[in-house]
């Protein structure tokens, strides 16, 4: 014990410091973080909801009457019994890899163009940023009007060319493929930018030399441009990835409030059974922890291969 | 594949052909391979251009020209005179600012040093503190609107500014920290060194030689904060119930729901929001690119 407390001692005259100027950060996550999602963990494991959780209205108030359930939650999810967690999760899934398969090979696709010398390449690359400067919710309305399947720009086109009107927002399939459209257009320039950054720090030399050994340019571009691109790559497809999965304003904005639950992902789901109808607190909360715990997974996983794919060079 | 990876792989063997006509410079490409560069890169703006262009083209048209997307007539400003005059706009811009603004300032003033600390010193809880950054980026809204929503309705927090600024930094904070980090990182320790010889404590060193080097990347990072604040929809929505207090995302759905699609007003009002974001872009974007390949990817 007494070792353990000189440990401690030692060790905390020499990290003080470090400590002193991280202890800030460490607060505020303490008391907005930690502590809203120990609540949160706990909520989940009750059946808290709009009627029996305790409020204060004037004066008076009314005390909660949930009461701890244990696993049921979680049970009621992962067993399908409620019966929107698998399919929901499969679209969740397809949503985001298609997306960030997108974001990616286009965003690639235009770094490597605007990466050479040309005229007009400012003028290019700040066109192609634009729609990132456009906010989320703004972008949605914008694409729903465009999708509107009486007065949208989109069926006015096709009937110029004499194609019947297509339904974007309404059947079930379009609709996905209509979302993902809206989430493309958003994110491409982001992972642009990324990339393009990436590309000008790969060094000219490493191109030379390669042409000079008598590479051709497809095999320029996997031995030396893609692995050049590794540590930015592997940043932003993870970012992408969560900022994805998580993604709320494109689908609650352009399909959720049409009642289209067929393709809304996860987090939409579950904020809406936390705000919708009979306020479901405690399987929000459930549904919460189960994203979290997804992404986690796959972070961790992800991380791993990147770590082994290193070993293996 | 997509088409953009399909031309430049057309573009490149006209590069490499090179040595065998030595005239042309490195950069230089044939003919027709610089129209198929710029007709992808136009066509690609195009796409990029193409939705913001229409809400501009339907928001100058009167209260139904949305009704009719492709004709040209009836061309008025109505409806912005109509958002800026009748509605709330103007005062659900200001709460954006405000909450977005304030949400920067306490994201970076609490992270900064925390960016340093973690970029510069090895101490205990260095790892643990990284990955809890990163987790933080992975909170769906699901996991903490609850409890925060609870919470701060104990305080008495709920549909005020300082509320909503208090849920934001749980996600700009952490956000904030890992960016600075990432950009201190970029500056050459020797700087530190050559404080410490001056005499300068780790702190005085970090406020009064670190923090002027890292003006770029605290720009950057401040950008970033104020963006995600001002487009974020979830919580501003249950959060934010009267309708003065409303942010710009909530208040644009308003415009259009259910029982209701005011068009006109919806799009004047994006216009509005877009062109000084879109100013700010057009002057900011080296520097983007720029904190965003220094802080961004090194995790």
């Amino acid at each position: 014990m007494s070792t353990l407390t000189a440990r401690t001692g030692r060790s905390f005259t020499t990290h003080w410091y470090a400590w002193a100027m991280v202890l800030p950060v460490v607060v505020v996550l303490a008391v907005l973080v930690g502590y809203p999602l120990g609540r949160g963990v706990y909520l989940s494991f009750t059946d808290a909801d709009e009627v029996n959780i305790g409020r204060t209205i004037g004066d008076f108030s009314v005390p909660a009457t949930y009461q701890f359930v244990g696993l049921d939650n979680y049970w009621n999810i992962l067993s399908g019994q409620e019966g929107s967690f698998y399919p929901r999760l499969m679209w969740t899934a397809v949503w985001t890899a298609s997306c960030v398969f997108l974001h990616y090979t286009i965003g690639l696709g235009l770094a490597l163009l605007l990466n050479r010398p040309m005229r007009g390449r400012s003028l290019y690359r700040v066109l192609l940023i634009l729609p990132w400067s456009v906010p989320a919710f703004v972008a949605a309305f914008a694409w729903k009007l465009m999708y509107n399947t009486d007065n949208g720009v989109f069926n006015e086109l096709l009937g110029k060319i004499g194609m019947g009107p297509v339904d974007w927002l309404g059947d079930p399939f379009v609709q996905k493929l209509s979302v993902i459209a809206v989430n493309t257009w958003l994110g491409v320039p982001f992972m642009m930018l990324a990339i393009l950054g990436g590309l000008q720090s790969i060094p000219r030399e490493l191109h030379e030399a390669a042409e000079m050994d008598g590479a051709t340019p497809w095999q320029r571009f996997w031995s030396v441009t893609m692995p050049g691109l590794r540590p930015v790559s592997s940043t932003i497809v993870l970012l992408g990835t969560i900022w994805t999965f998580n993604m709320f304003p494109v689908i609650y904005l352009v399909i959720g409030q049409a009642g289209g639950t067929e393709s809304e992902i996860l987090v939409t789901y579950a904020y809406r059974l936390a705000f919708q109808g009979v306020r479901d607190y405690a399987g929000s909360a459930a549904y919460g922890i189960v994203i979290l715990s997804l992404l986690l997974v796959f972070s961790v996983f992800y991380r791993g291969m990147l770590k082994r794919q290193e070993a293996a060079k | 594949m997509t088409t953009a990876e399909k031309v430049s792989g057309a573009v490149r063997p006209a590069v490499a052909a090179r040595p065998a006509t030595r005239a042309r410079g490195r950069a230089e490409r044939s003919r027709g391979a610089s129209v198929a560069l710029h007709a992808t890169l136009v066509a690609a703006c195009l796409v990029a251009l193409f939705p913001i262009a229409f809400i501009l083209l339907v928001s100058i048209r009167g209260e139904s020209g949305w009704t009719a997307p492709l004709e040209m007539t009836g061309f008025t400003l109505s409806n912005y005179a109509h958002v800026l005059g009748d509605t709330e706009f103007l005062t659900w811009m200001l709460n954006s600012i405000a909450i977005a603004g304030g949400t920067m300032l306490v994201g970076v003033l609490i992270s900064a040093s925390a960016g340093y600390a973690l970029s510069r010193m090895r101490f205990p809880g260095h790892a643990p503190l990284m990955w809890t950054f990163l987790v933080c980026q992975m909170f769906p809204v699901a996991v903490l609107i609850v409890p925060l929503y609870n919470i701060l309705g104990a305080l008495g927090l709920l549909d005020s500014h300082g509320g909503l600024i208090l849920t934001y930094c749980s996600v700009s904070v952490p956000f904030c920290a890992w960016m600075l980090k990432g950009y201190f990182d970029t500056i050459p320790t020797e700087i530190d060194e050559s404080g410490r010889v001056d005499g300068l404590t780790p702190f005085g060193t970090f406020w009064r030689l670190i923090m002027p080097l890292a003006r770029p990347g605290l720009a950057v990072t401040a950008f970033y904060t104020f963006l995600t604040a001002w487009g974020e929809v979830a919580f501003a929505s249950q959060f934010m119930s009267s309708e003065t207090k409303y942010t710009l995302a909530v208040g644009l759905q308003t415009f259009v729901g259910p029982h209701r699609a005011e068009w006109g007003l919806l799009t004047a009002s994006s216009v509005l929001i877009m062109v000084p974001a879109g100013l700010l872009f057009f002057f900011a974007q080296r520097h983007l690119v720029a904190g965003l390949t220094a802080g961004g990817t090194k995790g």
